[in-house]
């Protein structure tokens, strides 16, 4: 049972471009077995629910086909925690500069 | 009804290519392999003096040029006496949209909105995306950004995540694709539904973009110091960046300044590998679009590439990914510019450069680029490690692509490796050979070849004899 995602919405969809096997003949052996996805956003044009077909009115206003795939397409990429081995340069670093003198 | 089958697309491929970018190649051709390159880039470009104007309308260009006193000094400590040449860096992350790429983008987004296209579509994962967006929000015009972004389990690079952020930031529609070359088709798709302008990389507006850095690096460095720059590193990538710089600085009359490319090391990556995808941590600035497009540069988007970096190369030089890392790093901790790491890849090759040239001389790193979430040492650490890359500190020398990234346990251990330049201009030529079937050579194909690998007639006429057994002919 999934929840009605109302017209308007912002949400994410997906399309098989490509399935596997139909792939380029130059395309490694690894990428061969899977399909050439694709994945876009726009606004829902009608109701519908995720797993459905649906059409979204892209930012460009072109209507997109694919399966609703997200109803809350958000961006999670960061920066993470600092990387200790970096933490260290930065240290190092200031160190050799402002202690030891330039040769000029 | 279109016939929409991937090989159907690709036999369209030249049809939709002339009307997407308007201008007809065939009539730049000369002989058997060649064609007029000046002429292709003077008469579809714009003038010099025409793309500042453009530039200018779009507030991009005119980046500072700032002098790393700190990292100049660390490399003097680790340079024989008297070496450790002067470094500066040019800050394009300053443009628009945070990148050196809004040059390239400002030339094509205009001619289309001159030219009554009603929108621009790139195929990029890269900056490049960000810039033509933020060009066509200037221009008034539609965007669409095509770019290959995650695996077959859905992941994506954080880098590549990000520029996808900002190009829908600018209003762009972004389709995102999993790995695989055929990103080619949807973008043919893409065209040919829309009817847009196709704001490739490598059209003459694109390359005639880059020529105002070249040319600035030029201007501001004679302001300042008197006199042309010793050396300019550039990150070599697709070439549009090493050419139009190169050709910026003839155009400011800068002959004796040296333009050096840098690329991260990714050698044994399989650039179209869904395995080996997210095994990197660049997506941009490496050997793996580095070799193959100044080996081939005719494997772009247009029939006809106006990038072409072996006519400009002076050396070829490697570093490696923990080594860019580190002087991200560096970058802030010493300079106080925290930058995105992939611009910093030729910082990192100026940095060993500069231990070998004269404390009197000047480098000149061309670009920076824009930092955040994603797009930054940490991120990519983190994601480089969740997929299994072994991170470390060591000895960089160490470091196998796809396998480990180390960071250099100190300065000294940073080096650039020199690519042999005259194996990749011999690659070119096997290319040449083997892709056109040519037989025997014309004169004019003969002064195509030599301007192509910067060699003389004489030296490229034995090469092509001695290793193709091809003879010129009509002499």
């Amino acid at each position: 049972m999934s929840e009605l995602i109302k017209t308007g919405s912002w949400v994410e969809i997906h399309q098989v471009i490509l399935p596997a096997g139909e792939r380029a003949p130059q395309v490694p052996e690894d990428t061969q077995k899977v399909p050439l996805e694709l994945r876009t956003r726009g606004f829902l044009v009608k109701d519908g629910k995720v797993g459905e077909e649906v059409e979204i009115k892209t930012f460009t206003d072109r209507t997109l086909k694919g399966i609703l795939k997200d109803p809350t397409p958000s961006y999670e990429h960061k920066f993470g925690c600092p990387v200790p081995e970096l933490l260290q340069v930065g240290e190092e670093l200031r160190k050799m500069v402002a202690d030891r003198g330039g040769n000029k | 009804m279109k016939d929409n089958s991937y090989q159907a697309v690709m036999d369209r491929k030249n049809e939709i290519m002339k009307q997407a970018v308007g201008i007809d190649y065939e009539r730049f051709a000369t002989g058997k392999v060649s064609f007029d390159y000046e002429k292709m880039m003077s008469e579809v470009g714009y003038d010099l003096d025409k793309i500042r104007e453009i530039q200018a309308e779009t507030a991009v260009g005119n980046t500072p040029l700032i002098e790393l006193r700190n990292i100049t000094k660390l490399a003097r400590k680790l340079a024989p006496a008297g070496k450790g040449a002067r470094i500066f860096l040019k800050d394009e992350a300053a443009n628009p949209s945070g990148s050196f790429k809004a040059r390239r983008a400002s030339v094509s987004v205009y001619h289309a909105q001159k030219n009554g296209y009603t929108g621009a579509v790139a195929a990029t994962s890269g900056n490049y995306g960000a810039a033509v967006a933020s060009q066509s929000v200037m221009r008034n015009l539609d965007c669409i950004i095509v770019q290959e972004v995650f695996d077959s389990r859905g992941i994506g690079q954080p880098e590549i995540l990000e520029k996808g952020r900002k190009c829908e930031a600018y209003g762009a529609e972004v389709l995102q694709l999993s790995v695989g070359p055929e990103l080619f088709y949807t973008f043919l798709r893409v065209l040919e539904d829309t009817g847009y302008f196709n704001a490739s990389l490598y059209t003459p507006f694109g390359i005639a973009g880059v020529e105002t850095l070249g040319y600035e690096i030029s201007g501001q460095m004679k302001e300042r110091e008197g006199r042309n720059p010793d050396a300019v590193v550039v990150t070599h990538a697709g070439g549009g960046n090493l050419t139009g710089t190169a050709r910026g600085l003839q155009k400011a009359g800068a002959a004796e300044t040296k333009v050096i490319a840098a690329s991260v090391d990714l050698s044994g990556l399989h650039m179209a590998s869904d395995h080996d995808f997210n095994r990197k941590s660049f997506t941009t600035g490496h050997t793996g679009f580095g070799i193959p497009f100044a080996t081939w540069p005719d494997r772009a988007d247009v029939p006809r590439n106006a990038a072409r970096a072996l006519r400009y190369m002076e050396r070829y030089l490697t570093v490696k990914q923990g080594e860019v890392f580190y002087l991200t790093e560096a970058l802030a901790r010493l300079e106080g510019m925290e930058r995105g790491p992939a611009g910093n890849t030729s910082l990192a090759a100026a940095f060993v450069l500069a231990q070998e040239m004269d404390e009197d001389q000047i480098i000149v790193v061309q670009e920076t680029e824009y930092t955040g979430a994603g797009k930054h040492p940490s991120a990519q650490l983190n994601f480089a490690r969740k997929n299994g890359i072994e991170i470390r500190t060591g000895n960089p020398e160490e470091e196998v692509a796809g396998e480990s990234i180390i960071i250099p346990a100190e300065p000294a251990l940073i080096k650039a490796r020199d690519l042999d330049l005259d194996r990749i201009k011999l690659s070119y030529l096997r290319n040449i050979v083997e892709k056109t079937c040519i037989k025997e050579l014309e004169p004019v194909d003969l002064e195509f070849l030599a301007a192509e690998v910067n060699k003389t007639t004489a030296e490229v006429e034995g090469i092509m004899e001695q290793e193709f057994n091809i003879k010129m002919v009509n002499k």
